[in-house]
C-alpha cells in the first residue's frame, strides 16, 4: 500500500510516522507542501507539528497551501486521511472536518500519557481494534480541547463517528480522565463518510515495546488491509 | 561622537580596557568601534576572569573528538556515530523575561549543536528559581517552564531530562541552563575555522532586528534595582524559524559546499565574524548595507550588536553560492553573501559606500584582557552536627515533609509541558536517572543527564565541584550507561570579589579532580558569572550536564522495583552524614556542617560494580542514592513502580535519622531477585563492595518498622501534590 506524509515548514512528526508507516510495509512518500500533485496513494497523512509555527490559529495556514488542494480532492474521492495532533487541526481548518480545537482548558501544553477507549471499530482505521478496548497513547498539543455544536455532537454521537475518547485505565469515561477539557473526552473524529480521520493523540509514537508500548499498531494495520 | 566616560562605562568597559583599546588600534575607537569592542570583550564572550582556571580541566581522552573551543564538545559513540553536545545558562534575560529568555536559551544551544553538524536528539535543562514563597518566583517558574516547553516542542526536539530548584539565594537572579544533545557522523563534523581568502561569507536565517542589542553585556553585570529597564536587550524567540534554519544548514551540510559555519548567538554578528576570522588566522570584511533588516533606518552600530536570533553566518566553497541559496530559498529563508575573507586580518566594516570600522581581529580576540583575578580560599566551617542537639521529630514527619517539599516533590506539572516524546527514540524520561534517547534505526542508546549541588558547593567548592562529576556519573551508570563525558555551566557571582572568585577556583579543581580520575573528560562550557543583585551573590551553581553510552539495549536499567518479595542492597558504606543534608534544610532550616566527603576510589569502584550487575543481568532495578538519602531512594522507586517496601532496620548505626537521611556518597539501592542474591553477594564480595540489605518489597505499603508505614498510594499522593497546589487558579 502507498502512503503519502505530508511536510510542512514546521511539522516535526513527519519522520515519526513516515517511520511508522514504513515499518507497518506501507511504502511511504513524502510529500512537499509546495507541490502541487500528490502521488498515488491509499492513505494520506498529515502529520503532527507546528506548521508555519502555529503563529496564526494553529493549521490556518497549512489548510491554505498548495498542496491542501489536493488532499481535499483525494478525500473528496474516497481516499483515507489521517490528520495527528497539528493535522487534526489543519483537517478542521479546511473544513475536512468540522468542529474547532480550543486551547487546553488548563492553558498550558500538555505531554503525556493517556488511555483512550475505542469505541467505534466499524471503520477504516480502528477494525483491527476490539471495540471497548482501552489503549495507552501520548498526546502532545497546546490546542487539543475539541469543541463543536449541539447538532455536530449528536451527529458524531449518533452516527458512530468518534472512534476514541479519553478515558482513565479502567475505560471510564469522565471528567477527570479528560486531560484538555475536550467536549464528551472526545480524542478523536471522523467525517460523515468515514475516510477521514482526525486525532490528537500521537499513535506513531506507540509502535515499540522499548520505547513505549505497540497501542498504535492496530492503527495502521487496520488501515492496511 | 566624542567618547566620553560615561560611554565607555555604560559600554561595560573599564577605563583601563579603553586604554588598551587606543593602544591596539593606535588611536580612539569611533562609537561602532567601542560598541564591538565591549561586545568581544565582555566576560560572556572572553571568557576573561574564567580562562586561567578553565585551562586546568581535563579535555581529552580516546573518545573525545573535539573539546572545548569550538560551538560545541564532541564525542565519539562508535560506528561513525558521534554525539555533540553543550550546555550553557541564560540567566539574566530569563530574569528579565522568562518566557523568552528561557526559550532562546534553548535556541541558542540548539544552533550550537547543529551547527556543527549534529542533528539535535535531546534537550535538557537545569533550572534554579527563589524560594516559593518570593512573589517573583510563581511567574518566573510558569514563565520558565513554558519558554522551554514553547521552544523545544515547536521545533520537535524532544526535552528529556532535567532539575528544578528552588533556593532563596536565587530571588533576585534565577538560572535557567539548557543543555543539548545532537547526533552526527563523525567524518561529517563542521567547525568554525575560516579557510582561504576571498571566500565568500553568506548571512542566512531570520533578519537581523533591534532585539537584544547589547544583551551578552547585560548578561556580563550585577543586577541592580532598575534590571527591569533591561528588557529591550532580551531576545526574541523564533522557533519556527530555528526548525526552517536547522532543516536547511543539515541540507546543505549533505553537499560539499561549507568550509566554517557559526551561529550567531551572544554579540552577533561581531562574535560569529571575528571568531571565524580569528581561527583560520583570516580578516574578514562585510558590507552592511547587504545585512538582511528587520527595521528601516538601523544603524552599523545596531546591526553588529544586534542578537536577533535564528540566524548563521556560513563561509562558502567558490561557486557554491547558486545550489546552496536554492536550499534557504526552499526553506523561505534569507540567504545573502555580506562579505568575503580577506588576507589582511582586520575585521572591516563598510556601510554606505564607506568605511565604518577596520579593528584588527587579533585585538579582538587574542589581545583581549585576561584576568588572574585575586581569590581567597574558602574558610571551611568546624560545626559538628549532633541531633542532640535539635529538636525531636517524628521520622514519619519529617519523611514526608521532605517528600512533599517544593524540591523533592514530582515535577510532572513541570515536565508534562514538554514533549518527551517526538522523534521517537525516547526510551526513558524525565524522572529517571537518566534519560535514555535510541540512536535512530540502531541498536545503541545514549543516556543524559545534569545535576548540581548549590549548598553543597557554597559550603565547600572543592569538595562540591568532584561531588557534582561523581553524583552525574552514578546516574547515567544508574540506567546501564558507560559515562563517556560532560559538560558544564558554571553559575557564579561577581568575579571581582575575591571570595567569589575563591569559590570558582576551588570548584574548578574539584570537577578537575574527579573527572581526571573517572575520566570524564569536559568537552564544552559556559561561564556565568555576575549572578548576583546589588552585591549579593548567588551560591556557587556549576551545573554538569553528563552523556553515557548504553550498546546493549537489553541492559538498560531504571529505577521502578520490578517484582514483589525481592532483595533490596544498598551498596556502598552509609556513615550518617547529615551537614548540608536535605534533612537539615528542609526539617530545620539549618544549612550548616560541611557536605559529605567524595571518596573516588569507592565512586568509581561501586560504579563498576554496578554497571557489572546490570551487565550479568543479576539486578531488576537500581537507583543511586542522593539528596535525602536511603528513605528518598527508595520512596521514588516505590511510588514509580505502585510495589511497596518492608525497610529493614540498620544493624550498626543505631541512629535512623542518621542511617536513612544521611547524605554519603558513591551508594546505589539494587533490586535483585530472590535467586539471584547469593550470586549478587558473592560478587560483591569478591570485588570487597560493602554491601547492606536493607529490605524487601512487598504490596501496597512503605513500611518501616514502628516508625513509618504508608500505602505506596497516598506516598505518591503526598509527592505529587505540591506543585498543583502552588500554581492553582486561585481568585
Amino acid at each position: 500500500m502507498n502512503s503519502s506524509v505530508i511536510v510542512f515548514p514546521g511539522s516535526n512528526c513527519d519522520r515519526d510516522v513516515a517511520d511508522a508507516l514504513t515499518k507497518l510495509q506501507f511504502k511511504n512518500k513524502m510529500v512537499w507542501h509546495k507541490d502541487s500533485e500528490l502521488p498515488k496513494s491509499d492513505l494520506i497523512v498529515i502529520p503532527g507539528g507546528f506548521s508555519y509555527g502555529d503563529y496564526l490559529r494553529s493549521g490556518a495556514i497549512a489548510a491554505k497551501s498548495n498542496i491542501l488542494k489536493e488532499i481535499i480532492k483525494a478525500a473528496n474521492s474516497g481516499c483515507p486521511v489521517l490528520g495527528i495532533c497539528n493535522g487534526f487541526q489543519i483537517l478542521i481548518e479546511t473544513g475536512l472536518l468540522k468542529g474547532a480545537l480550543l486551547r487546553n482548558k488548563n492553558l498550558k501544553f500538555i505531554s503525556k500519557d493517556v488511555y483512550l477507549k475505542v469505541l467505534g471499530n466499524e471503520n477504516k482505521f480502528c477494525k483491527n481494534f476490539k471495540k471497548g478496548k482501552v489503549i495507552k497513547l501520548n498526546i502532545a498539543h497546546n490546542e487539543g480541547n475539541f469543541f463543536t455544536n449541539s447538532d455536530h455532537l449528536k451527529e458524531l454521537e449518533d452516527k458512530d463517528l468518534i472512534p476514541f475518547k479519553y478515558c482513565d485505565k479502567n475505560g471510564t469515561i469522565n471528567e477527570s480522565s479528560n486531560p484538555n477539557g475536550s467536549l464528551n473526552n472526545i480524542a478523536g473524529i471522523l467525517n460523515e463518510k468515514k475516510n477521514i480521520l482526525g486525532m490528537m493523540p500521537h499513535p506513531e509514537r506507540m509502535i515499540d515495546n522499548l520505547i513505549s508500548n505497540t497501542d498504535g499498531v492496530e492503527l495502521f494495520s487496520s488501515i492496511l488491509n | 561622537m566624542k567618547i566620553t566616560e560615561n560611554i565607555i562605562l555604560s559600554h561595560g568597559l573599564k577605563l583601563d580596557e579603553y586604554a588598551k583599546i587606543k593602544s591596539l588600534l593606535n588611536r580612539e575607537p569611533n562609537y561602532l568601534e567601542l560598541g564591538i569592542f565591549s561586545a568581544m570583550w565582555n566576560e560572556h564572550c572572553s571568557y576573561k576572569s574564567s580562562k586561567v582556571h578553565l585551562k586546568k580541566l581535563p579535555v581529552k581522552n580516546k573518545n573525545v573528538i573535539q573539546g572545548p573551543g569550538e560551538n560545541a564538545g564532541v564525542i565519539d559513540i562508535g560506528d561513525d556515530d558521534a554525539i555533540i553536545f553543550k550546555i550553557e545558562s541564560h540567566n539574566h534575560p530569563s530574569f528579565i523575561e522568562p518566557y523568552q529568555g528561557a526559550a532562546t536559551g534553548v535556541g541558542g544551544i540548539l544552533r550550537d549543536v547543529f551547527t556543527m553538524g549534529a542533528r539535535p536528539i535531546a534537550l535538557l535543562n537545569s533550572i534554579h528559581f527563589g524560594s516559593p514563597n518570593n512573589l517573583k518566583t510563581k511567574n518566573l517558574l510558569n514563565g520558565v517552564v513554558s519558554g522551554i516547553g514553547g521552544y523545544g516542542n515547536c521545533i520537535g526536539i524532544p526535552t528529556v531530562a532535567g532539575e528544578t530548584k528552588f533556593n532563596s539565594t536565587y530571588n533576585e537572579n534565577i538560572l535557567v541552563n539548557a543543555m543539548a544533545v545532537g547526533l552526527a557522523n563523525k567524518n561529517k563534523i563542521f567547525y568554525s575555522k575560516a579557510k582561504g581568502i576571498n571566500k565568500p561569507v553568506v548571512y542566512v536565517g531570520s533578519k537581523t532586528g533591534r532585539d537584544g542589542i547589547h544583551g551578552a553585556s547585560m548578561a556580563s553585570a550585577e543586577f541592580d534595582d532598575n534590571s527591569e529597564e533591561k528588557k529591550p536587550t532580551v531576545q526574541v524567540g523564533d522557533p519556527f524559524t530555528e526548525k526552517l534554519l536547522m532543516e536547511a544548514c543539515l541540507e546543505l551540510m549533505k553537499e560539499k559546499s561549507i568550509i566554517s559555519i557559526q551561529d550567531m548567538g551572544a554579540a552577533g554578528l561581531t562574535s560569529s565574524s571575528v571568531e571565524m576570522a580569528h581561527k583560520g588566522n583570516l580578516g574578514i570584511e562585510l558590507d552592511l548595507d547587504k545585512v538582511p533588516c528587520r527595521e528601516e533606518n538601523m544603524s552599523p552600530y545596531e546591526m553588529m550588536l544586534s542578537e536577533s536570533q535564528e540566524r548563521m553566518l556560513i563561509i562558502l566553497e567558490d561557486g557554491k553560492e547558486e545550489s546552496a541559496k536554492k536550499i534557504f530559498t526552499k526553506w523561505d529563508l534569507d540567504f545573502v553573501v555580506i562579505g568575503k575573507t580577506t588576507e589582511a586580518r582586520d575585521l572591516s566594516l563598510k556601510f554606505k559606500n564607506q568605511s565604518v570600522a577596520s579593528i584588527p581581529i587579533e585585538a579582538l580576540s587574542s589581545k583581549a584582557p585576561v584576568y588572574d583575578r585575586k581569590w581567597s580560599k574558602k574558610k571551611l566551617s568546624k560545626k559538628k552536627i549532633s541531633l542532640k542537639d535539635l529538636k525531636k521529630v517524628k521520622f514519619e514527619n519529617a519523611f514526608l515533609k521532605i517528600f512533599s517539599s517544593p524540591n523533592h516533590s514530582n515535577k510532572k506539572w513541570v515536565t508534562d509541558q514538554y514533549d518527551q516524546m517526538v522523534m521517537g527514540d525516547t526510551i526513558e524520561r524525565s524522572g529517571a536517572d537518566a534519560a535514555i534517547i535510541k540512536i535512530h534505526n540502531k541498536d545503541k542508546a545514549v543516556a543524559v543527564t545534569v545535576d548540581s549541588s548549590a549548598n553543597y558547593c557554597k559550603s565547600n567548592p572543592n569538595n562540591g565541584g568532584k561531588q557534582i562529576v561523581c553524583e552525574n556519573w552514578r546516574n547515567l551508570i544508574s540506567v546501564g550507561a558507560k559515562p563517556l563525558a560532560i559538560t558544564n555551566c558554571l553559575n557564579f557571582g561577581n568575579p571581582e570579589n575575591p571570595e567569589i572568585m575563591g569559590e570558582f577556583a576551588e570548584n574548578i579543581l574539584g570537577i578537575k579532580e574527579a573527572c581526571e580520575f573517572l575520566d570524564f573528560p569536559v568537552v564544552s562550557g559556559n561561564v556565568s558569572f555576575y549572578n548576583g543583585t546589588n552585591k549579593n551573590n548567588i551560591f556557587p551553581t556549576p551545573v554538569i550536564g553528563g552523556v553515557g553510552l548504553i550498546k546493549n539495549l537489553k541492559r538498560i536499567q531504571n529505577h521502578r522495583f520490578k517484582k514483589l518479595n525481592s532483595q533490596i542492597i544498598l551498596i556502598g558504606k552509609t556513615f550518617g552524614h547529615l551537614g548540608q543534608s536535605v534533612f537539615l534544610d528542609e526539617v530545620y532550616s539549618l544549612r550548616e556542617g560541611l557536605p559529605p566527603e567524595v571518596n573516588l576510589s569507592n565512586e568509581k569502584n561501586n560504579g563498576e560494580i554496578v554497571i557489572n550487575l546490570i551487565n550479568k543481568n543479576l539486578i531488576n532495578s537500581v537507583h543511586d542514592v542522593s539528596s535525602g538519602g536511603i528513605i528518598l531512594a527508595l520512596a521514588e522507586m516505590s511510588i514509580s513502580s505502585s510495589i511497596g517496601i518492608k525497610i529493614n532496620k540498620p544493624k550498626k548505626l543505631s541512629n535512623i535519622f542518621e542511617f536513612f537521611f544521611g547524605e554519603d556518597q558513591s551508594r546505589y539501592i539494587v533490586e535483585v531477585d530472590n535467586n539471584n542474591s547469593p550470586k549478587v553477594e558473592k560478587f560483591l564480595k569478591e570485588n570487597n563492595t560493602y554491601y547492606e540489605n536493607i529490605g524487601t518489597t512487598q504490596k501496597d505499603f512503605f513500611e518501616l518498622e514502628k516508625e513509618l508505614k504508608i500505602s505506596v498510594k497516598d506516598l505518591y499522593e503526598a509527592n505529587n501534590k505540591w506543585y498543583n497546589n502552588y500554581n492553582a487558579f486561585k481568585s
